[in-house]
């Protein structure tokens, strides 16, 4: 590096001029570019190209078969360019879709998984948020307790935790016991298998995905700006609608969003906890997949429920991009 | 606004009890003599009888065995690809395909898992079929299918603590004649360091615990620890299960309470010494 | 210490040339066609507002903006489009962006190590430059453990520790309280002496740039509005911008009357008096000019003469008396309506200047006061 001896390097080469002069309106991104072009590629690159094989081109793949036959074969399904002396010719086939749209069973099957993902992100959002306003409001040394008592259940495992609901909402399990013993019930109640026990599984394994976002919008509220509304005139209920509601949209959106998506097309829960009689769409697919062995179909449930849910994922990305953007920089090392 | 204090402390109050119960009712009846949840078999309990069961079900510590080491493998290549796309996107600007980048780490996130699951198999199949590799389902599909959606986790994770970085600490480094990847090394790196090991942390809890995906890509041989519980599990309650539940939620609480008493010990002795370098006041 | 012509102004090439060099974000320029000329050996202050531009200058002097336009030379070489890391440039930063997991040793050695030097060069380096900022006591510790006097002295030795030919300072002084500003101002150019730098500080403070430069540049909204010294800047200002910006003016706008050889006359109809100034501006007669007057050049005399003023002289009453301490500040209501401030030493106390409130007093001031601009 030049020091004071030293004869200064001569300035780049004409290519990377140019590389440099046409990217020059991006600002602070000019000088770096200049020698870095190919190290940048690669770091961009190798993650996309992992993504673009192991995420994009399954989908794809997923799309194509969408479109085919069933076969009695391995892989069970007919391909979808069959080569007639030397030329491609294309066997699509809308017989999974078609089978899709006229069986009442599959559309009463995705209203109902939607029904069911918005009735649980409410009740999530319903229980979530004054959580989360609690904890934001709370003394330092409490925060950090209780953020560690929200996001320990997340790292146990989701599989056991849905689990132990069933020792509790079993028939000989906890929760009826209890009412048995307090002479609430003569007869135990049913608990299990039911829209109840449903409810009770998402909500209970998707709350911390409710609370974290909107706890992170709401920390960062300005406390002054409820003190000042106080000082307006404005009663305690009256600012929180109009002051602290307002400004934790984009929590309520990110969090929502966070336990709708997923939600939908849950499969372990519904299992365990769910009714028998109506099935949600995740355990459709799994279904036809490996009981049914129809690829075909199951892959066109998988592309139903996706088109379904291009909008929320879209909206999703939209909120966060935003969040991120306007996120504060932090004292370094913090 | 003291009304609303109480609202909200209750239903958090509520809220914890309603997360805990079912986790401390499963470790209380790991210790429970008899099968039945609502029998407390006062007469020979507490046990530690279904620990035994457990540990010597050579079924379920093969699938713990397999698990780690796919957690292992997964969460250390998701964690290095997750960097890379996390500084990708926080640090390189606008580039060619990055929406594509952005919407390919963030996707995995949300999508159910039955449709990664299932298209993640369809691919596996098309590649055997296409160039004999992979052989057939198991653990290598295990793995790659899990780091793909790990990755995403940890480029959420690295971008957002990249993106409220203090850039001036890179550009001074880069005033002081170090070129940007000397710069990422010795400054960012380093500084965020804490963000990476939660992201590894993070992927390698998503893949131990991963059930749907790993149904869709295990072969026959291949079954991980939440696959084997899975299926006992649908049978009913069973109690080595419930021994299971305790360990895991003993490691994962003493792991937990460990770090945030250490980062809060750190955190206090950083404000001490600051406070003593403002009292010195030099 | 403000070195003045010693280095007088001749043919030696300036260590740094700015050529018509704009930087726009967008639709909006930032830097509008900035030239400029640094002299080796100079402190050379960019005094603006924010928005101004100034601290985009500095950055693509330093290598983290590229111009949009223009040409950026340092000691003879075109550096528009050189790395930061290229360049034989070093900045001290606003936040100071000292790294926070390093020791003070480590943050200072960084830049040599750069260099490929030998350990113990980059030793004895570390630890003559940390004598001479007197931090050496502290090389272990860590930035958080240092109060922010402290953090300032190793950021700037970190900067100079490579022994830069010119050292770019971003608002140094702004986040000291004021005593220490004073006494770092000081060490500031006596470190500027020894080490025989060129600095460029970019600073909002017009104290700073009037106590730290040999020459200033006033930036408004992407230009470079006046390029002086500090006395040309403060008592020839080349418009009512920067008149107004450095410190405070009494701006009287009236019509030259008649141009002499060596005065002017100036007839304020709104105030109702005649400038005499005894200087030499480019102008004709009937244009529209401004007289700027310094409040310390005020005279206030609380007998109110009647009759005629004659010129440089003003009638008024005192509407509000400021004590500041060293000095008061009256606010002279003159008949027109406009207010006109004057700076008054407190030499005998508070009590004095106390009973000129709501008194009649005659303003006048000496024909080298008035500074006329055109524009």
């Amino acid at each position: 590096m030049p020091s004071s001896e030293a004869p200064l390097r001569p300035p780049s080469e004409p290519r990377a001029k140019t590389a440099l002069f046409a990217r020059g309106a991006l600002g602070r991104a000019g000088p770096r570019i200049q020698r870095f072009i190919r190290a940048r590629q690669l770091i961009a690159g190798i993650p996309s190209l992992w993504l673009a094989l192991f995420f994009l081109i399954p989908f794809l793949i997923v799309l194509e078969i969408s479109f085919s036959e069933p076969r009695l074969a391995i892989p069970p399904y007919a391909p979808l360019i069959a080569w007639l002396h030397g030329w491609p010719v294309p066997h699509i086939h809308l017989s999974s879709y078609a089978e899709l749209f006229t069986d009442p069973l599959y559309l009463r099957s995705y209203l109902y998984s939607i029904m069911v993902a918005a009735v649980s992100t409410l009740i999530c959002l319903g229980l979530g948020y004054p959580m989360a306003y609690a904890i934001a409001r709370a003394g330092e040394a409490w925060r950090t307790f209780l953020l560690m008592l929200i996001i320990l259940p997340f790292w146990t495992s989701f599989l056991l935790r849905v689990y132990a609901w069933i020792g509790l909402l079993q028939n000989d399990g906890l929760i009826n016991d209890v009412l048995l013993r307090l002479g609430l019930v003569h007869h135990p109640v049913t608990l299990l298998q039911t829209d109840f026990s449903l409810y009770i599984g998402i909500v209970y394994s998707y709350l911390p995905f409710m609370i974290l976002p909107l706890y992170a919008n709401l920390e960062k509220h300005d406390p002054a700006l409820l003190e000042a509304a106080a000082d307006l005139g404005a009663r305690p209920l009256t600012a929180f609608l109009r002051v602290t509601l307002p400004q934790s949209l984009p929590g309520i959106a990110a969090g929502s969003l966070l336990v709708f998506i997923p939600a939908v097309g849950e499969y372990v829960i519904p299992t365990l906890l769910g009714r028998t009689d109506q099935i949600m769409i995740g355990r459709i697919l799994s279904d036809e997949f490996f009981d049914n062995r129809n690829w075909p179909v199951a892959s066109g449930v998988a592309i139903l429920i996706l088109l379904l849910l291009v909008v929320p994922i879209v909206l999703l990305q939209r909120v966060e991009r935003r969040q991120l953007d306007a996120q504060p920089v932090e004292e370094a090392g913090a | 606004m003291r009304a609303k204090g109480v609202f909200s402390r209750t239903v958090l109050v509520l809220g914890l009890v309603f997360l805990y119960v079912p986790i401390l009712s499963m470790i209380v009846y790991s210790f429970n003599n008899s099968r039945l949840v609502t029998v407390w078999d006062g007469a020979h309990s507490p046990t530690l009888k279904w620990y035994g069961v457990l540990l010597s079900d050579g079924e379920v510590l093969d699938a713990a065995w397999l698990s780690v080491r796919v957690a292992l493998c997964a969460a250390t290549v998701s964690t290095i690809l997750g960097t890379l796309a996390g500084t990708a996107l926080a640090r390189l600007g606008p580039f060619r395909g990055r929406s594509l980048l952005i919407g390919m780490t963030t996707a995995p996130i949300v999508m159910p898992e039955v449709i990664s699951g299932l298209s993640l198999l369809l691919l596996f199949v098309a590649l055997e079929q296409a160039i004999g590799w992979p052989r057939g389902m198991g653990a290598l599909t295990i793995t790659l299918a899990h780091i793909s959606f790990c990755m995403a986790y940890v480029t959420v994770v690295i971008q957002s603590r990249l993106a409220g970085f203090d850039e001036s600490l890179e550009e001074a480094a880069q005033d002081l004649g170090a070129r940007p990847a000397k710069v990422f090394w010795r400054i960012t790196l380093p500084l965020i360091l804490p963000a990476v090991l939660a992201g590894w942390l993070l992927a390698f809890t998503l893949s131990w615990d991963d059930l749907v995906i790993s149904q869709f890509v295990a072969g026959p041989g291949s079954s991980t620890l939440p696959m084997v519980i899975f299926s006992k599990v649908r049978l009913g309650v069973s109690p080595d299960v419930n021994a299971l539940a305790t360990l895991m939620v003993s490691v994962v609480a003493s792991g937990v309470v460990v770090a945030t008493v250490w980062m809060r010990h750190r955190q206090k002795r950083r404000e001490r010494d600051m406070q003593l370098a403002a009292a010195a006041n030099l | 210490m403000n070195a003045q012509p010693s280095m007088s102004p001749e043919p030696a090439p300036p260590y740094v040339r700015l050529e018509a060099v704009s930087k726009k974000f967008g639709e909006f320029p930032a830097v509008d066609g900035v030239s400029l000329e640094i002299r080796r050996g100079e402190i050379f202050c960019l005094l603006g507002g924010s928005g101004s531009g100034k601290t985009t200058l500095l950055r693509m002097l330093a290598g983290f903006e590229t111009p949009s336009a223009g040409r950026v030379y340092i000691d003879g070489e075109d550096m528009s489009a050189v790395p930061p890391y290229e360049r034989p440039v070093n900045m001290m930063f606003q936040s100071y962006a000292l790294f926070p997991h390093m020791t003070v040793e480590r943050n200072v050695a960084f830049g040599l190590e750069q260099e490929r030097l030998g350990r113990q060069e980059v030793r004895r380096r570390v630890g003559e430059i940390l004598e001479i900022v007197q931090m050496s006591p502290y090389a272990a510790r860590k930035p958080h453990q240092l109060s922010g006097g402290q953090r300032q002295r190793v950021a700037l030795a970190r900067a100079l520790a490579k022994r830069p030919k010119l050292l770019l300072l971003d608002e140094p002084l702004a986040a000291l309280d004021r005593k220490l500003r004073e006494r770092t101002q000081f060490e500031l150019l006596n470190i500027q002496e020894r080490l025989g730098v060129t600095f460029i500080v970019v600073t909002h403070d017009q104290e700073e740039a009037m106590t730290l430069a040999t020459r200033m540049g006033v930036m408004d909204r992407g230009r470079i509005v006046q390029v002086g010294t500090p006395t040309e800047i403060y008592e020839s200002p080349v418009n009512r911008f920067v008149a107004d910006f450095i410190g405070s003016v009494n701006l009287l706008e009236g019509r030259v009357a008649a141009v002499g050889a060596q005065d002017l006359t100036v007839h304020c109809e709104p105030c109702g008096c005649t400038i005499r100034a005894a200087r030499r501006v480019e102008c004709a007669p009937g244009e529209t000019v401004w007289a700027a007057i310094r409040p310390e050049k005020i005279v206030l005399a609380s007998d109110p003469s009647s009759g005629e003023l004659g010129h440089n002289r003003l009638r008024g009453k005192v509407r509000e008396v400021a004590y500041m301490g060293d000095v008061s500040i009256c606010l002279v209501e003159i008949e027109s309506g406009k207010t006109v401030r004057v700076t008054l030493p407190n030499r005998s106390g508070l009590a004095a200047h106390r009973e000129l409130r709501h008194a009649a007093v005659t303003l006048s001031w000496d024909a080298g006061s008035p500074m006329i601009l055109t524009k």
